[in-house]
């Protein structure tokens, strides 16, 4: 089972690296961007049947940093059911 | 009684000799070195330092793979026990990500890597590590990091004021620290971490020994009462 893991900065945490971008963004002459949040995405290939309780649990204790950040978790498509 | 130090050594660590140096300097024996992946520390330790560097390459976070890795299973255990431990720059990440200390240590709000000296307040000059500085000193220590923006949330924040935690604070803003934290300390006052760098101002040489005092402080505590 492939799991998609997003960790994102914690609203009201200040994300330099997403200011940077969104004034590059704005030098390069988009509008309308009102803001830009830079997160991590992590792939997992797991057993299938890795319970939810797992898949927390690394998160909390490795993948993400509780202090700041934030995850999602997301059940991709197993291989054999394509 | 000869000062029994360690100085751990993870991979990718770069201020480890820095760190046995001026221990050895101040306590006049050279500390043991530790490697990351020993599940045991020496014996009968006075202190333990986790150095500077970019440990694991800084993969994920900083610090976050050293923070589990064998050696920092039993530091945890030792710190919990009442071990005194330093971790400077890199090792102050460690000591975030592994619980031993609160809050964490974000990219530097200019986005840049910043080396040079900076003046710090030394806020509390009761503690262990800073027992020998004048109250309301200002000291010059050298910061080299990339990730020393130190966050935690307003309630930790005014719990670390409150009791006396802050142990060091940067006298202008550097990397856009809450509150210019630049060290803080854990409940119990045994785990140090700080960004500055104070083994890298001990000697003449090194253009200020303003740092020399904060291991003369816990040398002479442990050693010399």
């Amino acid at each position: 089972m492939k799991v998609r893991i997003l960790v994102r900065l914690k609203p009201g945490v200040l994300d330099p690296q997403g200011r940077a971008v969104h004034h590059s963004l704005d030098g390069l002459g988009f509008e309308g961007v009102e803001d830009v949040r830079i997160g991590r995405m992590i792939e997992l290939d797991v057993a299938d049947g890795t319970s939810d309780e797992s898949l927390n649990s690394m998160c909390e204790k490795l993948l993400a940093n509780m202090v700041i950040e934030d995850y999602t978790i997301e059940k991709l498509e197993t291989a054999g059911a394509a | 009684m000869a000062f029994r130090a360690a100085v751990v050594t993870f991979p990718g660590s770069n201020c480890d000799r820095d760190m046995a140096c001026a221990l050895e300097l101040v306590s006049g024996t050279a500390p043991i070195r530790v490697w990351h992946g020993d599940a045991d520390l020496p014996d009968n330790l006075d202190f333990i330092a986790l150095p500077g560097g970019f440990s694991y390459g800084d993969y994920l976070r900083s610090g976050a793979m050293a923070a589990n890795s064998p050696i920092m299973r039993s530091i945890v255990v030792a710190a919990e026990r009442g071990v005194p431990v330093l971790g400077v720059c890199n090792g102050f990440q460690v000591l975030t990500e592994s619980g031993l200390l609160p809050g964490a240590l974000m990219r530097n709000a200019s986005q840049n890597f910043i080396c040079r000296t900076v003046p710090l307040k030394v806020e509390n000059t009761q503690s262990l590590f800073t027992g020998g500085y004048d109250a309301g000193a200002v000291i010059d220590i050298p910061v080299a990091h990339h990730d020393g923006n130190y966050f935690a949330d307003e309630a930790t924040l005014d719990r670390l004021e409150g009791d006396g935690r802050v142990a060091f604070r940067y006298q202008a803003p550097v990397n856009g620290s809450r509150r210019d934290i630049a060290g803080i300390l854990n409940a119990s006052g045994n785990v140090l971490g700080m960004m500055p760098h104070p083994e890298r101002a001990v000697e003449d040489a090194h253009g200020g020994t303003d740092g020399r005092r904060l291991f003369e402080s816990v040398i002479g505590e442990l050693v010399g009462a």
